[in-house]
């Protein structure tokens, strides 16, 4: 780790002031900077500790009904606040699916929207990355790339974004609050991240100084709460980022599907919002042959970026499973393994059940 | 030893006593090398080669030094001298070692230079900042690599070629065959305590906290490469983090000690979880081709197991994967064959049941398909093909209670009613169930170990043999079997272990550490009590006198006669009559070459497994596990089980887990950290289960007892690749069994 | 330039002077402070040996910089046990046999008291596997600590139970 500057603001603006320098890195839980700094993929020369500021860690309700969350609120305690767990259910399980019990009591939603891929040759500073190393090439095309993108790639860069809390977020429309040299301004998740195009070093829309302050939940997306769900697949039962995730959150009157949000994690650059299949789903009945068609449609211009064409079939497969499981209903309790395949076969039972 | 008859009624043998070392363990006070800090020490981080093969041009030395905090940095031209090539072999088990002798880069990994600075976070930084420029070489770094040869041994001198009765004919002439290809990936022991050494020199003589499974060959080498005295260096290494084979003497450790010759200071150095990946070995990648001949009835008529591995190009060790089919099944005709290849890669070494890991989970997934296509029961197939005596050696076994394991086992499964067809069983949820078995061996095996045994006249007891606690819980059966041996309580017993000033006690490998190193302790114990006994027999004044002829029993801190237990007296006793401070005995251990000779010794087991796969998304877990395992006599059960929960969790991880990805363009490996390269976790283990089947062993050792630390893994990973076969009907051949194989059977 | 942080280290105040804006918490605690019981593992919050309540919550203490932790309240391994009297989840982890090398276990023993203090797991043996999946064991001691949690959990709440009544 480089030696840097250690700056402690005492309020947003100084905060963003102190920021302008350039070679300033904001610090707030440090679960994926600090790790970043550790492996020589990020070099900042000043630290602004977002930790001391006030009143960036409180969850309100506005007066229209829009949850308002600081940036500094740590993933756990979103999690774990009944009223918002009410409310937003899937936002929950994505949550406490990701990491450890540790890392989400540490991590704070304005990091959790900004953690960087876990591509290898990302955080390998002796290969070729665009990301980290622009123009240098991207030495993840031809190498084991089973778990990369298979949605918005370029040639230049394939890497995927690695939350999970962000993939029902964008579901749900939710909007980031944005404190910058240039006063603050709102813009909504599903813009807030960049595809890689020509410049995958630009993640987001964020400019140098910008902070993110909160994150918001606009008073409808509490709508979907009784038919919203988060699925995971992943390589062991905790603790691993997603192969592919979806979240599904459905409004369901009269037996028909009023309204339908789906998006998709560990496929692209950002959390993929599935709008065409989000079309294909409203009015139609929640059974097995809709939800198909909407997966059909989500992945309609996937194409592979190298071994992972598997991931395109599992990513509908993700999507039918999510839409199904929010169609069966949001449980009262999150199940023990959220988000899991296993979820509900929690008693390891003596025998299996001969068909 | 004398030859007065005694008898030890031991009571601490046999008993589930809790660890010695708990407290210390639960309450932070255990102290692992890297939590020393003598006066004045610096700290050493090594800086290591992102290239695979060429050679280091040029370190930022200047920049490096330049950096506040740090005192010094080693390369090649400053290393101090060495007293011995470090490619010296004279020391059993040794492997070349990297110890900045010229500017040669052999693999990824490789330590380049070692900065010493006076904070941990300023050594990080200035390492980083050597920012070295390579010539770099194409690399070769996969099975497939060029230049395969047939070696002269694998393992450690097993031979590489074996025929055994006519097996073409057999293959020919079988009523059903299987040929089948399995590969196993490249591995690393990821002890979760990284390799790390505290060096303090005093002029020449050498004071370390180190990690080791092998205190007296650590001792031995390295006083051999630092050319000083071997009583002049003191090793403690009273835990281990783990080691799993990987905690032999490797190179950054040297390294570790000679920045500290180089500074006149202390220095710690420890390993980033990264660099765990490169020098201090691993198990190697294996390709093995099983082709498998069975009769009408399913009585195998020939197996031929061949692999091929790879070790470095510049040291040889070869994963004896194929020496698990001479053990194990019944067949007249029996072939092993092996070939390798040399990769830029670090060398491979003894990962947690070497050869039988990676071998059995290709052995017993290979017998099942043959099952199957015989339309066998897997476990029926198995008994049928039972080895009555070890297969290609015609010898006997000293024991082998497997048919008890397999009966207990599967009773406690739930085996019966398995249907025998695949993808026949689903969960309330819809999850496909499949359930899979598999049989567990490994050798039992005997290094040799001392001890030395002391009772004092207070009546207390002291045992001392330098053993290892790497997990296994050496500080706890160790002092029962000493506490035994001595006719005491256990907490009458001081047990000194883990340092190199005590008696040898071998290594903590091979499963062997309690039957060698027990054994050494059973004989000090026994020679001590002789002696004693031999004080009381022929004092005139003790309640002993004379009954030389019928012998005495120690038990309590007391001796007594063996024909009536009312006369005796204590130790402590003995000891003031004869004005002695107190008696010693000594005792060592080692294989007895007769017995090996006549009886082949092996211990067994059988594991069943069910897994739960998904039927749309291909996710597995490992549901329930159950082992059965004899392996002679227990001496704290509550010890065993953990060994066997520990290995069975390795066979899992071995069957669904983990894995280095080796990046075949560069040679690096691009998982070297805990995020990607997959061990499970807690969540993926609802279910272990550890039954201990009775066996005694009247030849194996004197105290009956065969391994436990490794039989584990065997059996496990195949049981659950049987158990993926059964829930989804597809046989996956490559492991581990990733999720694009399982998905793809939906 | 220095920094002075205080640090309430196992219910003791202490203020320290760091020359370094880069120590950890972890680097803090073994390096300069003479706790070694917390474990470095991983030194990146992939293994949990780390894990120690910071404001009663159980963290990775390889990813917190320790000058940003100013006024923060750490319990540690060593600051667990009363005197010769072990904390109800120590006493469990020896009983259940829930460790070998021990290396993870101050690790797994901070985050249980973590898991336990959150109230989330009950005696739902999956709830406690998922929740102690954060700390890895590569000897592969899973059964006897969730085995562990689970007793001491009972055993605490109990306890709880008795002060209340």
């Amino acid at each position: 780790m480089n030696r840097f500057e250690y700056v402690r603001p005492r309020s947003v603006a100084e905060a963003v002031a102190a920021a302008a320098i350039p070679g300033s890195a904001y610090l707030a839980a440090g679960t994926n900077l600090l790790d970043l700094m550790k492996i020589g993929v990020a070099r900042p020369e000043r630290l602004i500790d977002l930790n001391h500021l006030p009143d960036l860690d409180i969850i309100e309700q506005l007066p229209d009904g829009t949850v308002r969350i600081g940036a500094q609120v740590r993933n756990a305690d979103l999690a774990h606040d009944p009223d918002f767990r009410q409310r937003f259910p899937v936002v929950a399980e994505a949550l406490l699916s990701g990491a450890s019990a540790q890392l989400r009591n540490m991590a704070t939603v304005g990091g959790n929207l900004l953690q960087r891929t876990r591509c290898a040759w990302f955080q390998d500073t002796a290969s070729a990355c665009n990301r980290r190393a622009p123009g240098s090439g991207c030495d993840a095309r031809g190498g084991e790339n089973r778990m990369h993108a298979v949605l918005g790639w370029s040639e230049h860069c394939i890497a995927t974004h690695p939350s999970d809390f962000c993939v029902p977020l964008v579901a749900l429309d939710a909007v980031v609050e944005i404190e910058g040299p240039a006063g603050r301004r709102e813009i909504p998740l599903a813009d807030f991240h960049l595809l890689p195009g020509d410049t995958p070093e630009r993640e987001s829309v964020l400019a140098p100084g910008d902070l993110v302050v909160a994150l918001r939940l606009p008073a409808e997306a509490a709508g979907f709460a009784a038919h919203a769900r988060y699925a995971k697949l992943r390589e062991r039962t905790s603790y691993a980022f997603a192969v592919v995730s979806a979240a599904a959150a459905l409004r369901i009157a009269d037996g028909r599907i009023t309204e339908a949000r789906l998006a998709l994690g560990g496929v692209a650059a950002k959390p993929w919002r599935a709008r065409a299949a989000e079309a294909a789903l409203a009015g139609a009945t929640p059974d097995a042959a809709a939800f198909r068609r909407a997966a059909e449609a989500a992945l309609a211009e996937a194409r592979p970026s190298g071994d992972n064409g598997f991931k395109i079939e599992l990513a509908r497969r993700i999507a039918i499973r999510a839409l199904t499981l929010a169609a069966a209903g949001t449980p009262d309790r999150l199940p023990a393994l959220p988000a899991s395949a296993f979820a509900s076969s929690s008693t390891p039972r003596p025998r299996g059940l001969h068909v | 030893m004398s030859e007065i008859q005694h008898m030890r009624h031991g009571s601490s043998i046999g008993q589930p006593v809790t660890r010695r070392d708990g407290v210390l363990k639960v309450t932070g006070q255990a102290r692992y090398a890297a939590d020393n800090h003598p006066s004045g020490m610096l700290h050493a981080v090594l800086a290591v080669s992102r290239i695979a093969r060429g050679r280091v041009a040029f370190l930022d030395i200047q920049s490096a030094r330049a950096h506040p905090g740090v005192v010094e940095v080693m390369v090649t031209a400053n290393r101090p001298a060495l007293a011995l090539h470090p490619d010296d072999k004279s020391v059993p088990f040794s492997f070349s070692m990297d110890l900045l002798q010229d500017d040669r880069v052999r693999y990824a990994g490789q330590p380049i230079a070692v900065v010493i600075a006076e904070t941990l976070e300023a050594a990080t930084e200035a390492a980083a900042l050597l920012a070295p420029r390579y010539e770099a070489e194409p690399v070769e770094v996969t099975l497939d690599a060029a230049g395969a040869f047939v070696p002269e041994s694998v393992g450690v001198g097993a031979p590489a070629e074996m025929w055994h009765g006519d097996v073409e004919a057999g293959l020919a002439a079988a009523a059903q065959r299987i040929e089948a290809t399995y590969e196993t990936p490249l591995q690393f022991h990821n002890a979760m305590e990284p390799h790390c050494v505290v060096a303090a020199w005093d002029g020449d003589a050498l004071s370390l906290d180190l990690p080791t499974q092998g205190l007296a060959l650590t001792q031995m080498r390295l006083a051999a490469l630092l050319g000083i005295r071997m009583e002049d260096l003191h090793i403690r290494s009273p835990f281990l983090g783990g080691g799993f084979g990987s905690k032999l003497l490797t190179g950054p450790q040297v390294l570790g000690i000679l920045a500290a010759r180089l500074v006149g200071w202390p220095v710690k150095l420890v390993l980033t979880r990264a660099q765990m990946y490169g020098p201090v070995s691993h198990r190697s990648p294996t390709r093995q081709t099983l082709r498998l001949g069975a009769a009408q009835d399913g009585a195998l008529v020939a197996i031929h197991h061949h692999v091929r591995t790879a070790t470095s190009r510049f040291d040889e060790f070869l994963e004896p994967s194929a020496g698990v089919s001479q053990a194990v099944y019944a067949a007249p005709a029996i072939a092993i064959t092996n070939e390798a290849v040399r990769l830029d890669t670090g060398t491979p070494g003894f990962m947690r049941a070497p050869g039988l890991a990676s071998g059995s989970i290709a052995l017993e997934s290979a017998i099942d398909e043959l099952a199957d296509s015989c339309g066998m029961d897997p476990l029926d197939f198995r008994l049928k093909n039972y080895a009555e005596v070890e297969p290609v050696s015609g010898k006997p076994f000293s024991s082998k209670a497997l048919r008890e394991c397999y009966a207990e086992g599967a009773a406690h499964f739930g085996w019966a009613g398995r249907p025998l067809a695949p993808r026949r069983m689903r969960d309330a949820d819809g999850l496909l169930v499949g359930w899979g078995v598999g049989t567990a061996t490994f050798p039992a095996h005997m290094f040799q170990a001392e001890a030395r045994a002391v009772l004092r006249r207070d009546g207390s007891g002291l045992m001392e043999s330098g053993t290892h606690d790497m997990g296994q819980g050496a500080w706890t059966a160790f002092a029962q079997i000493a506490a035994d041996s001595l006719g005491l309580g256990l907490d009458r017993l001081e047990f000194r272990a883990g340092h190199s000033d005590l008696p040898n006690a071998g290594i903590a490998g091979g499963s062997a550490h309690t039957a060698s190193a027990g054994g050494a302790i059973h004989a000090a114990g026994g020679q001590a009590i002789a002696r004693l006994a031999e004080l009381a027999l022929a004092d005139p004044r003790s309640p002993l006198f004379g009954a030389g002829n019928v012998g005495v029993v120690a038990r309590g801190g007391r001796l007594l006669r063996r024909d009536d237990e009312n006369r005796g007296e204590s130790y402590a006793d003995i000891l003031a009559r004869a004005g002695l401070d107190m008696v010693e005995g000594r005792g060592s251990a080692a294989a007895d070459a007769a017995a090996t000779e006549r009886y082949a010794m092996h211990a067994h087991g059988a594991v069943f497994a069910e897994v739960k796969v998904d039927p749309e998304l291909g996710q597995i877990r490992a549901t329930r596990l159950v082992g059965a395992f004899a392996a002679g006599r227990v001496i704290n059960p509550r010890l065993v089980r953990s060994q066997y929960y520990g290995g069975m969790i390795w066979g899992l991880s071995f069957a669904l887990h983990e894995r280095a990805a080796m990046d075949p363009r560069t040679g690096r490996i691009m998982n070297t950290d805990l995020a990607e390269y997959h061990v499970p976790v807690n969540a993926d283990v609802p279910s272990v289960e550890a039954i201990l089947v009775e066996e005694q062993d009247p030849h194996v050792n004197a105290l009956g007892i065969k391994g436990v630390g490794e039989i584990g893994i065997t059996g496990t990973a195949g049981a659950i690749a049987n158990a993926v076969w059964h829930a989804t009907g597809v046989r996956i051949r490559h492991f581990p069994i990733a999720i694009e194989q399982t998905s793809r059977a939906a | 330039m220095s920094y002075l942080v205080t640090l309430t280290i196992n219910r003791v105040p202490r203020t320290v002077e760091l020359d370094d804006p880069r120590v950890t918490l972890l680097d803090l605690l073994r390096e300069r402070l003479d706790l070694p019981g917390t474990k470095k593992g991983c030194d990146r919050g992939q293994c949990g040996a780390c894990t120690i309540l910071l404001d009663g919550r159980r963290v990775n203490a390889c990813l917190a910089l320790a000058i940003s932790h100013d006024g923060a309240d750490i319990l540690t391994i060593e600051g667990l046990a009363e005197g010769q009297a072990l904390h109800p989840v120590q006493a469990a982890f020896i009983a259940h046999d829930a460790f070998q090398c021990g290396f993870c276990t101050p690790g797994q023993i901070m985050s249980a008291i973590g898991l336990i203090g959150e109230g989330q797991a009950g005696d739902d043996a999956e709830r406690v596997r998922e929740g102690m999946s954060g700390n890895l064991c590569r000897c592969g001691a899973y059964r006897g600590i969730t085995e562990a949690v689970l007793e001491a959990t009972r055993i605490m709440a109990d306890t709880t139970q008795e002060k209340a009544a």
